[in-house]
């Protein structure tokens, strides 16, 4: 860090923890990192609600990684059946509900916490999207934060087989068996992720281990890059505009304020209003109505018997609509694997965001009516395409997703014409406040 | 900004919000520090056992295990209650002072019925389990003056037929008495004193 | 015009909600401890001898309002210790070659059996009061929740033989020891032990989750007055 050389180190004041700072200060940057990332890291003074998701999903990244790690102590993925002819992986969830003295709290916490995740997440990216806060410089920022959403996916679609449960169980038979839409190796390959002909024990492990060690170092990496990266450039705002355009003398930004306390302060009533919220559905509805535990997954895993409907748990299932939207075979490949294609390019392509807008102005304060009803359609859009993702298949939702696919592409593949033509305001030069 | 001048009413704010939080944060801690308490299924294992011991002949010994530890039985003879006052002077704690045994075993034979001796078998020293030398000095490679007892193999402490430990030994204290108690005259309950507590 | 695309988008969704069974509503409740003793008789005389609660240990009963002693004495026939879980009475190897598939488990089937139609409560409470004679099936019995079930009739001897008749609705053909109210009252109570011990401690997480809620609430107060007396330097 360049900012280093220019910080004094910690002078003690002649108490004993004075004289411990100050040794620790010679020898590691604890003040310099203090400064550099809370006391004196001058963000925008005119963030507003939609700026308060970051520091939950920060937040719920902890939750996850805390009660995960007293989950294990507990867990046991096994799915040989024990005495009572119940899988261990299964009966051991559910030893965890009853037996481990408060260990119900803690996996709901975590269960809980899964689908939080994603709601803060899906909430942190649309943010983005009002304030083009992908626009440069901040390119490297939203392309880390696409590597977090998909580290994030990986980790969910791993820890939801976990407990081996009937959902558990078919929906990673059915994901696993994407793969095998790829030519030539795909059958291959997905026994190769499977390590077995069905998802099996082997499977269980393997997930376990990604779920509790690969998955969450990478995702840990991720936020630092992410968080250090913002800290580079600076945070956008609501007006879009650079707030290091203006400094006082002191190389200060005239509307910056420092994180600590002002975002410190303001961020903890964020987290306990989210805490409110979040302590509301696992205290009285830990189910969240049987869309963040699912009802079937309360049966153990049975190869032998598929249930009548099994969808994905409900973040996935704007992804799996687009799936199963595509049912033309293409260059004589087949519909399968252009569905497996849609999938992951829905997924893949806010990556390219940063490029696809041409907009002269960040913030949808000031830009036109095209962006604003565009942007309006795409997120009942993605709301559609993940509510028929929940349901059985039909052919009316299947023409909806269809339409609904068609027009989520062509949102993205359309931008750079439509961005550039819209009716734009002057944005100001310095924020407002409003 | 204000930061010069001490603000009282934001100092008094800020250690009221400090504290209530931090209230809150440790009663977030509560649970996880109890998940990693003996869990139900634990506790269930460490229940109380019964054990019958009707057909246990004198001189015999049994073992049973109780929270996952060896418990032996000794049907003691007549012989060996005597060996206990003859190797009085040699062990350890011959009057059974340390706490190793619920107080109603306080006595010179450790037990609740003099013959009958309950035990847990493994070696104060370093949880080894000692194993049963009954007889006789050289008959069991022990030496002459050896009146029948146990010997750890892992690092030579001996005990007598109470479970007192010899003098010079690297074991500290006599072996424990679990609690229990006779349901009958031949069965015994060992992990709990009263019946049905 | 967001309003009017959010009502194109979704009119379709109302003509396809799918129609299930209709289920009854479970009238009873889990804090009625007297019901879920009750029903906790029913389940282990009549349930436990073939379906496990293999997750549930017989001394968790005593959260009932039971003593140990009760436990031992009236409930619990297929262990030696009170920590011992609700096993079955037969194993699943031996109860596979007898019904074809072991019987399920049933320490979570109050929540596995929810769905849109209905809680699993309410499932529950209209299977265990829909089976009919049925000459067709190798038991003699059917379901009009459950198509084809596996299981016989077992509450029969309370509850009496009904049949279906040609407008689909079932008839009381042989009564049984119970009156009709009184074997609904029976069932309501069993179903309330099943959703009980589908999650023993669920009235405890509600009682703590208003404790919290109420926390949280205070801090909120305190916090935001934090908040604001620090934004008072920036506007």
């Amino acid at each position: 860090m360049a900012a280093n050389s220019t910080h004094e180190k910690y002078k003690s004041d002649g108490s004993l923890p004075g004289h411990l700072l100050e040794w620790v200060d010679a020898r590691f940057p604890a003040t310099a990192l203090w400064r550099d990332h809370l006391s004196e890291y001058y963000a925008p003074k005119n963030f507003n609600f939609w700026y308060f998701f970051g520091s939950l999903a920060l937040l719920v990244l902890v939750i996850q990684i805390v009660t995960g790690i007293f989950l294990v102590m507990h867990f046991k993925p096994d799915a040989s059946l024990n005495a009572n002819g119940v899988p261990v992986a299964f009966a051991s969830v559910e030893y965890i509900m009853r037996d481990v003295p408060w260990g119900w709290l803690i996996r709901y916490l975590h269960s809980t916490g899964a689908s939080a995740f994603f709601i803060v997440v899906y909430l942190h990216m649309f943010r983005g999207l009002l304030y083009g806060s992908y626009r440069k410089p901040r390119e490297l920022i939203w392309l880390f934060g696409i590597g977090i959403f998909l580290a994030l996916m990986a980790e969910a679609f791993f820890g939801y087989l976990l407990p081996w449960g009937q959902m558990s169980f078919w929906g990673a038979q059915v994901i696993v068996n994407l793969f095998s839409a790829i030519p030539l190796i795909g059958p291959d390959l997905s026994i190769w992720i499977r390590g077995d002909f069905v998802v099996g024990d082997a499977t269980l492990n393997r997930f376990f281990s990604f779920h509790v060690i690969a998955v969450p170092l990478v995702l840990v990496g991720l936020v630092a890059a992410h968080v250090l990266a913002l800290h580079e450039v600076g945070s956008n705002n609501p007006d879009g505009v650079e707030i290091k355009k203006h400094k006082d003398t002191n190389g200060i930004p005239l509307d910056g304020i420092p994180f600590h306390p002002y975002y410190t302060v303001k961020d903890i009533v964020g987290v306990i209003v989210f805490l409110m919220a979040f302590s509301a559905v696992l205290f009285f509805a830990p189910e969240g109505g049987g869309y963040f535990l699912e009802y079937n997954n309360f049966y153990p895993a049975d190869p032998l018997k598929t249930p009548p409907h099994i969808a994905p748990v409900w973040y996935f299932t704007p992804y799996y609509s687009i799936l199963r939207a595509v049912v033309w075979n293409f260059f004589g490949l087949d519909a399968k694997f252009w569905g497996v294609v849609g999938m992951g390019a829905a997924v893949l392509i806010f990556a390219f965001l940063p490029w696809l807008d041409r907009s002269p102005v960040k913030s949808i304060r000031y830009r036109g009516p095209i962006f604003k009803t565009l942007l309006s359609i795409f997120v009942v859009v993605f709301l559609v395409l993940g509510y028929f993702g929940t349901q059985p298949p039909s052919k009316a939702g299947e023409i909806i997703s269809q339409l609904c696919s068609l027009y989520y592409f062509g949102f993205f593949l359309t931008m750079p014409w439509w961005s550039r033509m819209d009716k734009f305001k002057p944005e100001p030069d310095r924020v407002t406040m409003k | 900004m204000s930061n010069q001048k001490v603000d009282c009413g934001r100092r008094r704010l800020l250690v009221a919000t400090a504290a209530v939080g931090g209230v809150g944060g440790l009663a977030a801690l509560v649970p996880f520090v109890s998940s990693l308490l003996p869990s139900e299924r634990a506790k269930a294992a460490g229940a109380p056992v019964e054990v019958d011991i009707g057909k246990l002949e004198p001189g015999q010994m049994m073992t049973i295990e109780w929270r996952g530890k060896p418990v032996w039985i000794i049907n003691r003879t007549k012989e060996m209650l005597e060996s206990l006052t003859k190797v009085a002077e040699a062990v350890v704690d011959p009057k059974s002072e340390k706490n190793q045994q619920p107080t109603y075993c306080q006595n010179d034979t450790r037990s609740i019925k003099p013959g009958i001796m309950v035990a847990v078998g493994i070696c104060t020293h370093l949880g080894c389990s000692p194993s049963s030398k009954f007889k006789k000095g050289a008959e069991e490679g022990m030496p002459s003056e050896w009146m029948g007892g146990f010997l750890c193999p892992c690092h030579g402490s001996t005990f007598d037929f109470a479970g007192r430990v010899f003098k010079n030994k690297p074991a500290p204290t006599n072996l424990e008495v679990p609690p229990h108690v006779y349901l009958t005259d031949t069965r015994i309950l060992i992990g709990e004193d009263k019946k049905g507590a | 015009m967001k309003k009017i695309l959010v009502a194109l988008l979704f009119a379709p969704l109302l003509a396809f909600a799918s129609s299930t069974a209709h289920l009854d509503k479970w009238p009873g409740s889990v804090s009625d401890k007297a019901a879920l003793q009750n029903g906790a008789k029913y389940f282990v005389n009549y349930c436990l001898n073939c379906h496990g609660a293999s997750y549930m240990r017989y001394s968790k009963l005593m959260e009932l309002g039971l003593t140990e002693q009760q436990v031992r004495d009236n409930l619990m026939f297929t262990a030696e210790k009170i920590g011992e879980p609700m096993r079955v009475a037969a194993r699943s190897e031996e109860q596979k070659t007898w019904f074809g598939a072991a019987p399920p488990d049933l320490s979570v089937i109050a929540r596995a059996r929810a769905s849109e139609a209905g809680s699993g409560a309410d499932w529950l409470y209209t299977y265990l009061r829909s089976f009919y004679r049925d000459d067709k099936r190798p038991t003699g019995w059917n379901n009009v929740v459950f198509e084809n079930v596996g299981m016989p009739h077992i509450l029969q001897e309370l509850q009496g033989v009904q049949v279906r008749d040609a407008e689909h609705k079932l008839q009381l053909a042989v009564p049984g020891k119970q009156l009709p109210e009184e074997f609904d009252k029976t069932v309501s109570d069993l179903v309330g032990f099943l959703v009980w011990m589908a999650e023993p401690q669920q009235e405890f997480r509600q009682r703590l989750g208003v404790g919290v809620l109420i926390f949280l609430g205070i801090l909120f107060v305190l916090a935001y007055a934090l908040k604001k007396e620090y934004w008072k330097d920036v506007h």
